[in-house]
């Protein structure tokens, strides 16, 4: 009995060159923990540094290699997809990974070493805290977090079945709450901000599996592909299945950071140590857009007509609690967050629209506003005063005089968010709204514009306050980082500088990638 | 009448040596870059890098012309695709250049001149403390207007039109601290504006009229247009223009640009920048063709302005006001030979041409002799300079026989064509231009006979002296095409047969015999030369200006009440708009706009509220938005 039911056991099928960018992050991070263990304390960071970039580079390579090849298709039976728009999102976040790494090892802007604790299981503010600071002792273990959560990103926009999609999605989340708890500074934010995700994370995780129960029960399947084939054949139980896809959809939505699933932002982007919450806010948006769009496209298209009243709807409660909210914010990491808010209600447009056209717009946009956020967040960091980072807007005022060069960066930044042309947020902008007014959303654009024009204000306040205020003690100054913040600075300034003047070859690569297999 | 047009064949992708025809631009817009980004690091050596990149440029465009000459006719005119601008759905703009005969000899009008100016500018910036922002902003010039000449749709020669916009105003307030610069700055900024208007709106008009924004497409697609929308086009285009060539009534800043350096004068707004109007009447022509209309609006303007700055230059003791005066008329010359259609397009640029070279020549000549009078612009108290500055008087005198129209001399050549071509279209038209020919000359030869000759007027230790050879070799090879430039472009270089495949050629049929008109012409001129002579060479010249005059020089010397004109129909009008607009605004719009702000700020701060730090309600917010969502995914099933 036992031996004939192994022997119908069929194996799964794996291409592993398809999988290669996963895997080979995955395999790094393995790496990476062990290097924890056995190398010596003070060659950790270094080794851990080269072996991140190392893993990085080669899966970048493996990603290239399956765009050039045109590989594509559904592996481990039916658990995976590689697909235009999986192999163009894995290439987007392995770039904002890379960009986020190189801040994770910028260690001369705090003169204490870098943005993390240097033991996390030190109390704040205890002597034992005190002693490893003054030992120098730097956190190494983010090193193999950061790997972990990268790996997951990857996997999450490539899931195709919703057990998959589960798994990445703790995968990249744990290690981000994690590491969300780790700040050096004003440690007691950073722990409140970390408890409050895993918390919220935790709730939406179980929406997102009662709503996959749910999913299987009406279909029998798991799968994208079963799902929609059940879609398209059954008509009894469909509020069985509304209420499944709906709570699948919101543990996305969640993580995409959707009004009203949106409030642990802020409190995470303010709490958690700065180079994360820049790696965080572009690449978990862009792994989790890239998961809700197939989930909503591939397994739920066929109810089409039900979800896409949803989407208007938060799409607009999106934008307006951004906007709104986000002009009586006096900080300014808050502030980007409610600004992430508002993108997301923009990037919603995308959904709404359910076209190609929509699709490959919304992959410009990903790239370019998490390009545009690491960048922003990176100059965040070196704006300090004694007590560390400067994150308050007051302490902002007359920057512009003292710093004019990373003034002007910023600006550049925030008339990106704002979608001023040429930037690269303008094209973003007009590429998805440009969509959803060709699918017929014409009131949805309309009021989309409304928000991007209130959204202006807060931006350009921020703008005002920099160049068209006396600088006075108060105002902070720009620290001079190590070679890993300026590049980062320099490269996202430029590539959005770049993108908002010659976006086209970028647009025709999101046109050629916008496809899901099913 | 029967329009010939050449074959509305496609223009082909360039290839070899023309496709390097972005560099024609790049360089001296690399130059500006380097001389204003690098700051004070440049001050060494920036000018004469700007000089180098103004070469370079030259040298780039007589590859390309050589290049091009070893061409057959039919495969002269390349597009050279840059990148993708603006690509949306039914909305495509590259940015390409198109080089063509046309565009070519522009380029090296623009590059050939403007490197002798640059040369000259040597000399003549060489003691000011802002040389390398002088330098920077010709090369930005250069940049700008190159891109304007070599631009393959409308939206790209808006660009060059803007940029040369804002560098002939930084050029005119360059000695900003002198009110009057700043002033004229402005004012040219803003009758610049006026005229921009008209382009847009061309630009806009095309767009949806026709359907494209590219010179291709327009020549292909206008014959299908109804005439109403070509004529309005027609007339925007004629609008943006008269803002950029002074032409009437936007004319009156380019008498107050004079207060820019002299090389300035000489280059922008006199032998380049101020012709961007008749190019783009040129470039057009497609839509004028089939816009009779707003050809006879283009002639009428022309006509008005060619007879007002030929008045204006009789009365102005100011030399170089006396010249822009002239500048104005020459340009009526050739709006009003555009206007003329097929059988004037080709001489207008003729003349464009010409008078680029001789009037050019004659800025740089007033310029040296400012040198040597110690920056006195005041002909009254010149006189006499032909013995001291040898080199200015006969370079100077060369380009004068040159505007007179006096065989064989470059004008002569044009301007001839021009009036032939007039009195084909109408014999009023063609008594304006003869009439205007003469004024010419006597409003010419008074200005020259008060520098050159009569008796010294000079102010007490004033030792006027000729100029280093920095600035006399730039004005005698100007002086050459003044000489050579008009015979050179008939008989060795056809310029008919040349710029006939670009914007068409026909012969005027109903003029009167050249063996009539050239002799009533020159006689005309020389009848004005004489009088002028006889007024101002062999009397004696008062140094202050006569109070008891007619009303017409009086009329003259305010400029026609140019500025009289612009304050009672535009400026006081404008101001009672503007008021009431503002009026308007704080009560209603800003009224909106507050409200809206103050009703997000409410908004704001009652939200805020939501976000209290407790996670305990951030999972109850989450859960009844859950519940709201399941409420309208019900709600929408039922409906």
């Amino acid at each position: 009995m036992m031996l004939a039911a192994l022997s119908s056991f069929a194996t799964p099928n794996f291409d592993y060159v398809k999988l290669a960018p996963v895997l080979i992050v995955f395999a790094g991070a393995i790496v990476s923990v062990l290097v924890e263990a056995f190398v010596a304390r003070t060659q950790r960071r270094s080794v851990q540094i080269v072996v991140t970039f190392l893993t990085i580079a080669i899966a970048f390579g493996a990603v290239l290699n399956n765009y050039t090849a045109k590989r594509e298709g559904i592996e481990a039976m039916g658990a995976f997809a590689l697909d235009g728009t999986a192999t163009m999102l894995q290439g987007i976040i392995l770039v904002v990974g890379v960009l986020g790494a190189l801040l994770f090892a910028e260690r001369r802007v705090d003169p204490a070493g870098d943005a993390f604790a240097p033991r996390a299981s030190a109390l704040p503010g205890s002597s034992d805290e005190q002693q490893f600071t003054e030992a120098g002792w730097l956190q190494t273990e983010v090193w193999p977090l950061f790997l972990f959560a990268l790996g997951g990103m990857l996997l999450f926009p490539a899931a195709t079945d919703l057990l998959t999609m589960f798994v990445a999605l703790e995968v990249l989340s744990l290690p981000l709450y994690l590491m969300a708890g780790m700040a050096r500074r004003r440690r007691l934010l950073s722990q409140e901000a970390a408890l409050k995700y895993f918390i919220l994370g935790a709730f939406s995780s179980a929406f997102f599996l009662y709503g996959a129960a749910l999913v299987y029960g009406y279909a029998g399947s798991t799968n994208f592909g079963g799902i929609a084939t059940a879609l398209s054949k059954m008509t009894n139980n469909e509020g069985m299945f509304l209420l499944g896809a709906l709570f699948v959809a919101i543990g996305l939505l969640f993580k995409v950071g959707v009004a009203p699933f949106h409030q642990w932002s802020p409190d995470v982007y303010q709490g958690a140590p700065t180079p994360l919450t820049g790696f965080m806010a572009a690449a978990t948006k862009i792994a989790a857009f890239g998961a809700l769009m197939r989930v909503m496209y591939v397994a739920f298209g066929g109810a089409r007509w039900d979800w896409q009243p949803i989407v208007w709807v938060l799409a607009i409660v999106s934008m307006a609690v951004g906007t709104i909210v986000g002009v009586a914010q006096s900080d300014i990491k808050r502030m980007l967050a409610f600004s992430s808010v508002a993108h997301a209600g923009f990037l919603l447009l995308a959904v709404a629209a359910a076209s190609k056209d929509g699709l490959s717009g919304s992959l410009f946009y990903l790239a370019t506003y998490g390009v545009t956020t690491v960048g922003a967040f990176a100059v965040v960091s070196l704006v300090r005063d004694a007590t560390g980072e400067a994150s308050h807007l007051g302490a902002w005022a007359g920057l512009g005089r003292k710093s004019p060069f990373m003034a002007g960066v910023f600006a550049l930044f925030l008339l990106a968010f704002a979608g001023i042309p040429l930037t690269s947020g303008f094209i973003g902008k007009f590429a998805v709204f440009s969509a959803a007014a060709a699918s017929g959303a014409t009131p949805l654009v309309i009021i989309a514009v409304i928000a991007s024009a209130v959204a202006g204000f807060f931006y350009v306040r921020v703008i005002v306050l920099m160049f068209f205020t006396e600088a006075t003690e108060a105002t902070a100054s720009v620290v001079v980082p190590s070679g890993y913040t300026r590049v980062v600075v320099g490269v996202t300034a430029a590539l959005t500088l770049v993108l908002g003047i010659l976006p086209q070859p970028l647009l025709d690569l999101a046109a050629n990638a916008s496809t899901f297999l099913r | 009448m029967q329009i010939h047009m050449q074959e509305a064949a496609s223009l082909a992708q360039a290839s070899g040596v023309s496709s390097l025809a972005w560099l024609v631009i790049a360089l001296p817009l690399a130059g500006a870059a380097i001389l204003l980004l690098g700051g004070r690091r440049t001050n060494a050596w920036g000018h004469y890098l700007a000089v180098l990149m103004a070469v370079g440029s030259f040298v780039v465009g007589v590859l390309l012309l050589t290049d091009m000459l070893g061409k057959p006719v039919a495969d002269r005119g390349v597009i050279i695709p840059l990148w993708d601008w603006i690509a949306v759905a039914g909305f495509h703009v590259p940015v390409a250049l198109q080089l063509d005969q046309l565009s070519i000899s522009f380029v090296l009008l623009i590059t050939g001149v403007g490197s002798l100016i640059h040369i000259y500018s040597l000399g003549y910036m060489e003691h000011d403390p802002d040389r390398r922002r002088f330098f920077a902003y010709l090369n930005f010039f250069f940049a700008a207007m190159l891109t304007l000449v070599l631009a393959d749709n409308y939206l790209l020669l808006y660009v060059g039109w803007e940029g040369v916009g804002l560098a002939s105003y930084l050029l005119i307030g360059f000695w900003q601290y002198k009110p009057s610069a700043a002033t004229a700055a402005k004012k040219a900024f803003i009758a610049n504006r006026v005229g921009d208007v008209g382009l847009s709106l061309a630009v806009m008009l095309m767009f949806a009229v026709i359907g494209s924004v590219t010179f291709e497409g327009v020549a292909k697609a206008a014959p299908a247009v109804s005439e109403h929308w070509l004529t309005l086009i027609g007339l925007a285009l004629l609008l943006a223009a008269c803002g950029k060539s002074a032409q009437f009534p936007l004319q009156s800043w380019l008498l107050d640009a004079m207060e820019g350096p002299t090389p300035v004068s000489a280059l922008i707004h006199a032998a380049t920048m101020v012709t961007a109007g008749v190019y783009l009447i040129a470039r057009s022509h497609a839509i004028f063709d089939l816009a009779p209309n707003a050809r006879l609006a283009v002639v009428i303007i022309g006509g008005i302005t060619l007879m007002m700055g030929a008045v204006i230059g009789t009365a102005k003791d100011d030399i170089k006001k006396a010249l822009a005066g002239s500048t104005m008329s020459q340009i009526g010359y050739m709006v009003l030979g555009a206007g003329l259609g097929p059988v004037g397009y080709v001489f207008a640029l003729f003349h464009l041409i010409t008078h680029g070279f001789f009037k050019a020549g004659m800025f740089l000549g007033a310029g040296s002799v400012m040198h040597g009078m110690h920056d006195n612009v005041n002909m009254r108290r010149y006189g006499a300079l032909r013995t001291s500055m040898v080199v200015t008087y006969a370079t100077f005198g060369l380009g004068y026989l040159a505007i007179l129209g006096i065989p064989p001399f470059a004008g002569f050549w044009s301007k001839d064509e021009i009036i032939k071509a007039a009195f084909g279209q109408n014999t009023f038209v063609g008594l304006v231009t003869l009439i205007g020919a003469a004024v010419t000359a006597f409003y010419m030869t008074r200005l020259m006979a008060m520098t050159f000759f009569g008796t010294a007027r000079w102010e007490d230790g004033v030792h006027p002296h000729e100029s280093p050879a920095t600035m006399t070799v730039p004005m005698v090879i100007l002086a050459f095409g003044s000489v050579f430039g008009g015979m050179a472009l008939v008989f060795v270089g056809n310029i008919q047969s040349w710029l006939e495949p670009v914007v068409g050629f026909q012969e005027t049929t109903t003029a009167p015999s050249s063996a009539v008109l050239m002799p009533t012409t020159i006689l005309l001129v020389l009848v004005g030369a004489w009088i002028g002579f006889r007024k101002y060479a062999m009397q004696a010249v008062p140094v202050e200006a006569p109070a008891n005059v007619s009303w017409a020089t009086v009329a003259a010397r305010k400029d026609l009440y140019g500025d009289a004109f612009n304050e009672t129909v535009l400026m006081r009008p404008g101001q009672w708009l503007t008021r009431t607009l503002v009026y308007l605004d704080r009560r209603v719009v800003d009224g909106a706009v507050n409200g809206t702000a103050g009703l997000v700020g409410v908004l704001a701060s009652a939200l805020r509220r939501i976000q209290n730090g407790f996670a305990r309600s951030y999972a109850l917010t989450m859960l009844i938005g859950a519940a709201i969502l399941v409420a309208v995914a019900m709600l929408v099933r039922m409906s």
